[in-house]
């Protein structure tokens, strides 16, 4: 039996639906349960995740390609990810005022969430919220995140297929991003292709996916312009050959085991982080070990060694 | 519920033709400092679009913002638009250039509150906090 709230949402009832990702996102009680009951009614969505610094054009991006997959007959459940303020936790969340058209269509429905401060779980949110969009019935499900730093790359768990947009004459940082996000991303766009400079760009990406050790998906590069919806259609055709690569190519049962796995791990990595920071807060452990740091007279290995130590014995104890 | 006070989420959008958006970047900015999320949604935001941007995110405060003078016309259709999807338990509020006449009628659509050219942020973040809706 679904309860009411799970039930609303596979009926279709956007006010559910809506709820029912306020409950994901502050895993809440309700929300975990939520997501145990939707969960084997999930799989159907094509998961897409958009990814890239800042100003890249990501916002844009997403709302054309929102718009291109409306043209091709299909529903779009979009998750807008910005950061919250590390001082006051507060957040302008401003991604709407760039998908304004898509605010009339039925067949749109777009969440902005707050990335809540940093304990490993934006990722944990994020992957929550794909899977009731998904249990909710939309054909695509397209996450966009502030492509920097770990988190981030974590983020990239929640989909299948990973986006990474960059623009002309960001060579420098297309390098700071090879560590991390030319791993996990799948397709490769250089957004702002009318702005000179946009094969250099792509020839950079190429450069360094040279380096990268083989798989069995080449990411295809592509050129787009977001602002005119120019190579929107070429994304949308390459996110579904990859779609159709994890589906039903040879590499589709491990590239899904994969993802499972690298989920689970984000998930126990969020949990564990959370249950240990509450232990060696709750007894005042840290705070003589971060004296004792800041004054120079014990290193922050030892200091890191012995607090872990200690959750470990409440933990036994426990 | 969890432990941590829920984070309130609040609606900032200015329906009508006016582009005067200063005032509501600023309330958006001080509820943003108050640890509040605010989903700003830009201006000349159709009745529509502002009750459908409140349901997609399930906020908690929906705060208008108007310069034009077309409050008394555009305000009920906002409210009937929210009715419409079953909105029924959000904070209302308003700002902008209202006359001090317009307000009584204003209050008696739903808002509680009508804040005015040089209202202190602190007071609508005090105002928010104490009235926003409980939740289960």
């Amino acid at each position: 039996m679904l309860s009411e709230l799970a039930a609303g949402i596979v009926a279709g009832d956007r006010r559910a639906l809506a709820r029912a990702i306020s409950h994901v996102e502050a895993d809440t009680a309700k929300g975990r349960e939520l997501l145990a009951d939707l969960y084997p009614r999930t799989g159907r969505a094509q998961t897409i995740g958009i990814t890239g610094s800042a100003g890249a054009g990501k916002s844009t991006l997403v709302a054309a390609l929102a718009r291109e997959e409306r043209k091709r007959g299909r529903t779009v459940g979009i998750i807008a990810v910005d950061p919250s303020s590390p001082f006051s936790h507060g957040a302008i969340l401003g991604d709407r005022i760039r998908m304004q058209d898509l605010t009339a269509d039925g067949g749109v429905f777009m969440r902005s969430m707050a990335s809540r401060g940093n304990l490993g779980g934006l990722a944990e949110m994020a992957s929550g919220v794909v899977d009731v969009m998904d249990a909710a019935g939309f054909d695509v499900v397209i996450v966009e995140t502030v492509g920097a730093g770990q988190d981030e790359v974590e983020v990239a768990t929640a989909t299948q297929s990973t986006v990474l947009v960059a623009n002309p004459g960001g060579g420098d940082e297309v390098q700071s991003m090879k560590a991390g996000l030319m791993e996990i991303a799948q397709i490769m766009v250089v957004n702002k292709a009318d702005l000179a400079g946009a094969d250099t760009a792509v020839m950079q990406l190429r450069g360094l996916l040279a380096i990268a050790e083989h798989r069995a998906w080449i990411p295809p590069f592509l050129k787009a312009i977001a602002r005119t919806g120019d190579g929107v259609p070429e994304l949308v055709d390459a996110i579904d050959q990859h779609q159709e690569h994890v589906r039903t190519s040879e590499h589709a049962e491990a590239e899904r085991r994969g993802l499972a796995e690298a989920q689970i791990l984000s998930l126990v990595r969020a949990a564990l982080y959370r249950e240990a920071l509450a232990a060696a807060r709750a007894d005042g452990a840290i705070d003589a070990l971060v004296s004792e740091v800041a004054a120079r007279r014990r290193d922050p290995r030892s200091a890191a060694t012995s607090l872990v130590d200690a959750v470990r014995d409440r933990w036994a104890v426990r | 519920m969890t432990t941590e006070q829920r984070t309130l989420r609040v609606l900032i959008a200015k329906p009508g033709l006016d582009g005067h958006d200063r005032g509501a970047k600023v309330v958006a900015r001080a509820l943003r400092d108050a640890g509040m999320e605010v989903i700003y949604t830009g201006i000349r935001q159709t009745p529509q679009m502002i009750a459908e941007a409140a349901l997609q995110e399930d906020v908690d405060v929906v705060g208008l913002s108007i310069l034009s003078g077309a409050h008394l016309e555009i305000f009920p259709r906002v409210t009937a638009e929210l009715k419409a999807r079953g909105i029924d338990d959000v904070l209302l509020f308003c700002g902008g250039i209202i006359p001090e006449a317009d307000i009584p009628a204003i209050k008696e659509m739903g808002f509680q509150a009508v804040f005015g050219p040089g209202t202190d942020t602190n007071e609508i973040i005090a105002f928010l906090r104490e009235h926003a809706p409980e939740r289960d």
